[in-house]
């Protein structure tokens, strides 16, 4: 028993100066993906790499989704992992500031990224350089009960007027048009990004999150008339600000809510609800201003290696093996989301499918997400400010200037 | 050296012994309270560069209706979560007699201060909930309409105070119980042989027995009123729009949540709060000296 104990101690002496001794050829990787398929794709990602980099020792740390955020501070300045994964946009931006990121615009040169991965160039740039390299994203787009649109014979609405009367009908029908679960925000950031893409299009979209014009613009307030007119036709579920996206994924899978203003990831709680593919279906969100060009939100997930990394030159060389086609296909595969790499074979899947055909004929842009392209401080009061808005739209004039008040401090 | 130690031993000795009991205390509570007060004069995202703003951040901070709904929800707790210490002791005289297998029921009672903040916050979010919860479901049966109360800016902070004074009131009644335990039996007799019972018996009598148990009681449930964060947290994560925040909420929002990193303006919200605790803190230091200095 001594003896096992002692033996013991000394494995675990051994592995404490294993990960805390850095030496040639060993990469540290930091992720937050620890829900089941997001581990299960980064496995093979990592499997693969070390199969073909047999002399690389990887370690791999798995973050919970939530404590990452606060843990990626900490780590970048302390110690610092050869890689670490986050999202692209503003959301980066700030590690970009700090000099925590860097940039590894030689590893789009020499694998060729600048032409495989062109879509996400633009959101992985800042300062004229790439800050990393994105390896998955995933539409956003109007997700609807098939069945409850066949009983009420509703078509697919493409334009504002079809999407009203569709809410009209089902309303009529006792089902609520829209479910909404608010009580973390970010679903109605959702829904003002797309409502302010279609009324007045990408360029003004981001130039609204970059802080470059005023809340209270006349632009703004035709966005936020248009979503009242949603509210008074009673369009989304009751009582949304008690509930968290996935609570309000039930009345959906019910049949007392027929569409879901989301991401492709709220498709595989739906069919682990019991909802089948016939019953499930997407469509691209109505067209609202037929002179604006459709836009798209698709945020895209990325890798990044922090300046006080350790190994650099083993992690450019996981970035560009992260890059490859054939492997952006298999990890999102697993992912069931959507490659970067433009060569890469798009998942089976029919919402994959659907994502990929719309995503890849979108001429008005790309957008990352409310949260995402604005800065922290203000998607939190402008996504708190729709949650309001959303219950109570007499609100508005207070809601604006205050936001106006926010972006006034926050891009100075 | 002997002679200096022989000399000063008496005086010393009760330092060292002190010595890392305040180390600890210096490292721990001195020094941060005075680089929250620090950090709050700065412009700071945890990361970068510090840019010192002066009072900016107070100047900010006064200006915030998120502040001021804050402060007022903070009072609002401080009002009503008091509210534990009658209900406290309303329970512990209920469960001080001598019945067959008392035991039980007092650990039932005090069964809601074991259990996580985190799990009484999830358990009273199921029972607002609009369409399934307890609560709509008894006001449906009698003919009333649904109140989401989580979602309503009118009742959230009433209904996670309510949540609060669940376990709270559990605490206080613990505390009344030991100090009930220690009631002087002959002195009740002797109320009773001037025939003193109910009302003037517990108000004349046992309270002012109680008064120990009261004082603590009322220190703990200033305080957690005062620091109530995890049932905020839990159950309305501020909402609707911020409407249920409080100061310990807001701060942590502001400095480390999602959506925060404003290490500064987060500091001078705790600043503001631990003035806010001071008022109590010095009046509990000074009834404790007042009480040390009267024996």
């Amino acid at each position: 028993m001594k003896h096992l104990l002692g033996r013991g101690v000394s494995v675990m002496l051994a592995a404490a100066l294993m990960s805390t001794t850095a030496f040639a050829g060993e990469l540290v990787i930091n992720t937050d993906t620890s829900d089941p398929a997001p581990k299960a794709a980064f496995q093979a990602v990592i499997d693969g790499f070390k199969a073909e980099n047999p002399d690389v020792t990887v370690t791999w740390n798995l973050f919970d989704h939530e404590g990452y955020k606060t843990s990626i501070r900490n780590f970048l300045t302390a110690d610092a992992p050869d890689l670490a994964n986050w999202y692209a946009g503003n959301r980066m931006l700030p590690y970009v500031n700090a000099g925590l990121f860097e940039a590894v615009d030689d590893v789009w040169e020499e694998n060729g990224l600048n032409e495989t991965l062109a879509s996400a160039a633009g959101s992985m740039t800042i300062d004229g350089k790439k800050w990393g390299v994105p390896y998955t994203y995933y539409q956003w787009g109007v997700y609807y009960r098939k069945d409850i649109f066949e009983a009420n014979n509703i078509a697919v609405p493409t334009n504002w007027e079809e999407f009203k009367a569709a809410g009209a009908t089902l309303n009529a029908a006792g089902i609520t048009p829209i479910t909404i679960g608010t009580k973390y925000l970010w679903t109605a950031g959702g829904v003002f990004d797309y409502l302010n893409l279609r009324t007045n299009g990408y360029d003004f979209h981001m130039a609204l999150t970059k802080g470059e014009v005023a809340w209270t613009d006349e632009r703004v307030r035709a966005t936020m008339a248009n979503w009242k007119e949603l509210l008074d036709a009673n369009f989304f579920l009751e009582n949304h600000a008690a509930y968290s996206w996935q609570e309000a994924l039930a009345p959906m899978v019910q049949g007392d809510a027929a569409m879901y203003v989301m991401g492709n990831f709220a498709v595989a709680p739906l069919r682990e609800a019991g909802l089948t593919d016939d019953q499930i279906g997407f469509f691209q969100f109505p067209v609202i201003n037929p002179d604006v060009p459709l836009a798209e939100e698709a945020p895209t997930d990325t890798v990044h290696i922090p300046s006080n990394a350790k190994n650099k030159e083993d992690a450019k060389k996981f970035l560009a093996y992260l890059a490859r086609a054939d492997v952006q296909t298999e990890i999102n595969k697993t992912l069931g989301q959507l490659p970067v790499n433009n060569q890469s074979q798009v998942g089976d899947d029919k919402f994959l499918q659907a994502g990929n055909k719309m995503l890849s004929s979108t001429t008005g842009g790309i957008a990352q997400f409310f949260d995402r392209d604005a800065p922290a401080e203000m998607a939190k009061a402008g996504m708190e400010g729709f949650q309001e808005f959303m219950v109570k739209p007499e609100r508005l004039d207070a809601i604006l200037e205050r936001l106006e008040k926010v972006r006034g401090r926050v891009y100075k | 050296m002997q002679a200096f130690w022989k000399k000063n031993q008496q005086s010393i000795a009760p330092w060292l012994f002190l010595l890392p009991g305040i180390a600890m205390f210096l490292l721990y509570v001195v020094y941060p309270i005075f680089g929250s007060i620090q950090i709050s004069f700065f412009d700071w995202d945890g990361l970068g560069e510090k840019t010192w703003v002066g009072m900016g951040n107070y100047v900010e901070l006064l200006d915030d209706e998120a502040f001021y709904t804050s402060l007022k929800n903070n009072i609002l707790w401080l009002v009503l979560y008091l509210l534990a210490i009658p209900a406290g002791l309303f329970v512990a005289l209920f469960l001080n007699q001598t019945v067959r297998g008392i035991r039980i029921y007092k650990s039932l009672f005090f069964f809601p201060f074991v259990i996580s903040q985190v799990v009484v916050g999830l358990v009273f979010s199921w029972f607002y909930d609009p369409n399934f919860g307890l609560l709509n479901v008894a006001l449906g049966a009698i003919g009333l309409e649904p109140i989401a109360v989580l979602a309503d800016e009118r009742f959230v902070t009433y209904g996670i105070i309510v949540a609060g004074l669940w376990p709270q009131t559990a605490y206080c009644m613990i505390l009344y119980l030991t100090g009930l335990n220690a009631v002087d039996p002959e002195q009740i007799e002797a109320a009773r042989l001037d025939n003193a019972k109910g009302w003037k018996m517990l108000w004349y009598i046992i309270l002012p027995q109680l008064r120990p148990a009261t004082f603590i009681a009322m220190v703990v449930t200033i305080i957690g009123a005062l620091r109530s964060f995890d049932l905020v947290s839990i159950m309305t994560d501020g909402g609707p729009w911020g409407s249920s925040r409080v100061l310990a909420f807001f701060m942590y929002e502001q400095a480390f949540s999602e959506y925060g990193f404003r290490m500064g303006y987060g500091a001078a919200i705790a600043v503001v709060l631990f003035m806010i605790m001071m008022v109590y803190i010095s009046g509990f230091l000074y009834k404790m000296y007042r009480d040390e200095r009267g024996h």
